[in-house]
């Protein structure tokens, strides 16, 4: 049993795990601060990004409708609306956390899908603590370390396009969708929602389509009648 | 214009996750919501990769991004590292433009 593990052992390999997803996601920064800088937003921009909204997606989809065109608010919308995940996140840590005052103040920045892996895995409330905050402070480092890494690197370079800069935005996006699309329902969602994405796009302003997608989903969850 | 409208998207996202600590359980726990929000990111990726991938300003296209895009699937299937199947998108796209 798990529990009867000597708590240090434990410890040092929620620590070793942190630093591993750490890593992964310092070199995925790396891509989200070149494709930022692509996009056209400034070295302070893109880090300021990573510090204050730390929310992989929300970033990513933030950058990608500037990038192709939409306007600054379209990507706010989007980033927001890629971040009501976190909030169900927050629903299930609350009680594992137990904070309060200015630790939840705190403890809210961290609250994304990593850290919510990590902490809910656990066998104990201290532990789970432990692993939130150990996989926040890590993924937190490296995240801002590789963004600025990342927007440094692509800064000079005067046609972002020559390197097919412009091809990583998606190729990204897909990395993130595949893990989400191990059953028939999300496929269909993902189908549905690229081709209405792209009937409309003619039609209306660079960024709106999304949010014609994101109404429809929310239609959808809200009127579908359930079936078990 | 462009600072108001980042900084409003992170307060934005930083709201959502504070909600979701502090507001009681009851609130977030409607099934609606429960169904709808894990479907957001789903529709909304794929959105953005179809618009990114098969089009330019108002105009639907197809030129080198969907060669990128299919081998990036190809990486994504192979189980690759994330700044792989980046890198192999972006390198499909610069290789196919220098032909």
């Amino acid at each position: 049993m798990a529990s009867a593990r000597p708590a240090a052992e434990t410890r040092s390999g929620i620590v070793r795990d942190a630093l591993g997803i750490g890593v992964a996601s310092g070199a995925y920064a790396i891509s989200f601060g070149a494709i930022s800088t692509t996009a056209g937003l400034s070295l302070l921009q893109t880090v300021a990004l990573s510090v204050l909204m730390f929310t992989g997606a929300s970033q990513f989809a933030l950058v990608g409708v500037i990038g192709g065109g939409g306007s600054v608010w379209a990507g706010a919308a989007t980033a927001a609306l890629l971040g009501t995940r976190n909030a169900l996140y927050g629903v299930r840590l609350s009680s594992l956390l137990g904070v309060r005052g200015i630790r939840r103040v705190l403890a809210a920045h961290f609250v994304i899908d990593e850290t919510t892996a990590m902490a809910i895995a656990r066998d104990s409330h201290a532990d789970s603590r432990f692993a939130f905050w150990a996989t926040g402070i890590a993924l937190f480092t490296l995240w801002n370390l590789g963004t600025l890494a990342g927007a440094l690197a692509t800064h000079a370079i005067p046609d972002p396009k020559a390197l097919g800069l412009d091809a990583a935005p998606p190729a990204a996006f897909l990395a993130l969708l595949a893990p989400r699309l191990r059953a028939r329902k999300p496929m269909a969602i993902a189908l549905g929602a690229g081709v209405v994405a792209l009937v409309v796009l003619p039609f209306v302003p660079a960024g709106i389509p999304l949010l014609i997608v994101a109404t429809l989903v929310a239609l959808f969850g809200a009127f579908r009648r359930v079936s078990h | 214009m462009v600072w108001s409208g980042l900084l409003v998207a992170c307060a934005a996202c930083y709201g959502l996750k504070l909600a979701g600590i502090s507001l009681p359980q009851a609130w977030l726990d409607d099934p609606r919501i429960q169904r709808t929000v894990p479907l957001l990111p789903v529709a909304l990726l794929s959105a953005l990769i179809a618009i990114l991938t098969f089009s330019t300003g108002h105009r639907l296209v197809l030129d080198v991004r969907v060669a990128a895009l299919a081998v990036a699937g190809v990486a994504v299937l192979l189980r690759a590292p994330f700044l792989v199947v980046v890198a192999s998108g972006a390198a499909t796209a610069a290789l196919l433009r220098l032909v």
